[in-house]
């Protein structure tokens, strides 16, 4: 098995906070990893280590097969980096950005111009070609700046945070354009705070506090849950969330939308207790039902 | 080009194209400048409000008296008759100096060797009162010379002004604008232009490639250059045309000299951008340091010989330093290569110097 990535004892700290906590990762070639944790994770900058743009405290990685310390120009040439923040030039157009980037990794001209095209028609972004940056909507500018970090056919991708920002329908195109890139081969580890985004990876790794807490397929990280899982389903939830939270039988209780997520250890006990909590609210009618823990509960789970 | 320069000087043009309200700023600001500057820098004084006190009342004293009054440089704001009348003009700033001429002038002109009268002037701006002083003495000297005529004549001093007859300062102030504004202009210039990047992000997304930072440094200060010598041609032909400096030396010289300085004052931007993150610091950096050394420790307006000595050390790391001989040297001596070359080959090397330490300084990461 080949690994794209490769990190061992990752240590990265700002003054006195640290941002990754020896955090170990590896990433094989041809898969799209999901690092998925919330804000302040690590996340940004494990990428930006990656590409040479920290210097790590301490810890190793390898890019491609290629030192991060010792061979960050090979690795540039091989990676693509997409930065959280859109980072094209926005007074320049959507060709000319293309353009630019191709010129920077030295596509060759012959080559340059079969390769615009592509992208533009991939990106749909080929009708806005002489629109500048600036002017363009929040999907189309991740497209752009997806395009641009494409430009080189990196055989390694990084993504930051891609779909932030984004709306519904484009997320959903940035996606099948990521899973095309994935089928072609391409290497990706994308950073997400969506658990949705996190599911349509190979695997998924939890960042928190730096360190990686669970990695495995999306089919398999619902088995990380330790307890027993209730949903219950009524009109007033948050009065209810506030009541289960009494019970001493329950051990976490989550707000998912309009749904109450209840866990614990004991099946029957975390019963009894439901419908102890639900009797004192004083609603109506309520439904509560035994169910499969999803990746976001699980991530709750392992946070606290 | 088989690197990545090229890539980064056209994205550059086609950023100083499309921003015109920039390209306005770059072009604007120095001719504002300039006719400011220009006008308003001087330190020729003319109708020099002047009293005249005549105890004498003699032949002689209306003599003197008349020295000042068909003169283009002194006006007569008061016939005085008692010396106690002199403080409150004074004071209210009706006459900036008074002339007395004690009772017996003429009689001793005739009887003794010499004859003396009192000059009061108003000492509270020290730079008038030189040029009164100067005036007054002059006006006084060719009286005493028309004296000497008759008899056999003392040592007589006939100064002769070379490359400046006039003494116009426009001629020596206009020359030394144009060292200020291109320091100026060329430090913040290349200094924002970095820092911007930095600012919104692009820096980050143009390290990930595998330039490296001379690449990014030349194809960032090549550009600029240009920009730089069409401000310097502006400048200059507003020197010529409204000012009427005159350029008696070659203006090709002129040209390829200038493209030295701004060469060093863009490096200095550069140096600036290094270091600075945002806009703002880079252009408060770029502005205090080129502005106050390029007029206090260039020779601009004040000679360097009469600094402290360590203020003298400090002014040859000023490039402007350097710039003004030549523009001077140039423009008004008419003065060829032959006389430059020191003051060029410094410009070129503290240019060199800040350009390596620049890109030594600049790393290819965010974490500089």
């Amino acid at each position: 098995m080949i690994f794209d990535i490769e990190i061992n004892d990752l240590v990265k700290t700002y003054h006195e906070v640290t941002a990754v906590d020896h955090l170990h990762l590896q990433v094989q070639r041809g898969e799209m990893l999901g690092l998925i944790g919330p804000d302040g994770a690590g996340k940004t900058s494990t990428l930006r280590i990656l590409c040479g743009l920290l210097k790590a405290d301490a810890g190793e990685c390898l890019v491609g097969g290629y030192s991060v310390t010792k061979q960050i120009y090979q690795i540039r040439a091989l990676v693509g980096y997409m930065p959280q923040r859109f980072s094209l030039y926005p007074d320049l157009t959507v060709a000319e950005n293309l353009r630019f980037f191709a010129d920077l990794f030295r596509v060759p001209k012959a080559e340059r111009e079969t390769r615009l095209e592509r992208l533009l028609q991939f990106s749909k972004l080929g009708p806005f070609s002489n629109r500048r940056a600036q002017a363009l909507s929040g999907g189309m500018k991740q497209k752009l700046a997806l395009s641009c970090t494409l430009i080189h056919t990196p055989q390694i991708l990084l993504l930051d945070e891609p779909t932030t920002g984004v709306d519904p329908v484009s997320r959903r195109e940035f996606w099948a354009i990521l899973k095309d890139l994935r089928d072609q081969g391409v290497t990706i580890l994308v950073t997400t705070p969506y658990m949705d985004e996190a599911a349509r990876c190979d695997r998924v790794a939890f960042i928190h506090k730096g360190k990686i807490l669970a990695l495995d397929t999306p089919e398999k990280i619902p088995d990380l849950f330790s307890g027993i899982l209730y949903e219950i389903t009524c009109d007033d939830f948050v009065r209810a969330a506030n009541l289960l939270k009494e019970e001493r039988d329950i051990a976490s209780v989550q707000i998912f939308g309009d749904r109450v997520h209840v866990s614990g250890g004991d099946d029957c006990k975390i019963r009894i207790a439901i419908d102890n909590a639900m009797g004192r609210s004083g609603v109506a009618s309520f439904e509560k039902n035994k169910i499969r823990a999803s990746i976001e509960d699980v991530f709750v789970d392992l946070m606290r | 080009m088989h690197n990545r320069i090229l890539p980064i000087i056209r994205k550059e043009l086609i950023h100083i194209l499309r921003d015109p309200r920039s390209l306005t700023i770059i072009f604007v600001l120095p001719t504002v400048m300039i006719l400011l500057f220009g006008f308003a820098i001087t330190f020729d004084i003319k109708d020099i409000k002047i009293a005249i006190l005549d105890q004498d009342r003699s032949q002689a004293s209306r003599q003197v008296a008349e020295l000042f009054t068909n003169n283009q440089y002194f006006k007569i704001a008061a016939d005085l008759t008692n010396r106690g009348q002199i403080e409150p003009l004074m004071m209210d700033r009706t006459i900036v100096a008074a002339l007395v001429i004690p009772e017996g002038f003429g009689a001793d002109l005739v009887a003794k060797p010499a004859a003396s009268l009192q000059v009061l002037i108003d000492g509270s701006n020290a730079n008038t009162a030189t040029v009164v002083t100067n005036y007054i003495t002059a006006a006084l000297a060719s009286y005493t010379m028309d004296l000497n005529s008759g008899l056999h004549a003392p040592v007589v001093v006939q100064p002769r002004i070379w490359y400046n007859p006039d003494l116009d300062s426009t001629k020596f102030i206009v020359p030394g604008l144009l060292a200020v504004l291109m320091m100026m202009i060329c430090a913040m210039l290349t200094s924002i232009t970095i820092a911007r990047e930095k600012e919104t992000g692009t820096m980050e997304q143009i390290l990930v490639s595998p330039i490296r930072s001379y690449e990014i440094i030349i194809g960032k200060v090549l550009p600029y250059i240009v920009v730089a010598f069409v401000v310097a041609s502006v400048v200059l032909a507003f020197a010529k045309i409204v000012f009427a400096v005159p350029i008696r030396g070659n203006l090709l010289l002129l040209a390829a000299l200038s493209l030295v300085f701004i060469y060093a004052s863009l490096s200095l931007g550069v140096l600036i951008s290094s270091k600075a993150r945002t806009q703002q610091v880079a252009l408060m950096i770029s502005l205090v340091g080129t502005l106050l050394p390029s007029i206090l420790l260039s020779g601009f307006i004040f000679p360097l010989f009469a600094l402290p000595k360590f203020l003298q050390a400090l002014s040859y790391a000023v490039p402007a330093r350097y710039y003004l001989v030549i523009v001077r040297g140039i423009m008004l001596k008419g003065i060829g290569f032959e006389y430059l070359y020191l003051p060029t080959l410094s410009l070129f090397l503290f240019g060199t110097l800040l350009l390596m330490i620049s890109m030594k300084n600049f790393k290819t990461n965010l974490e500089g």
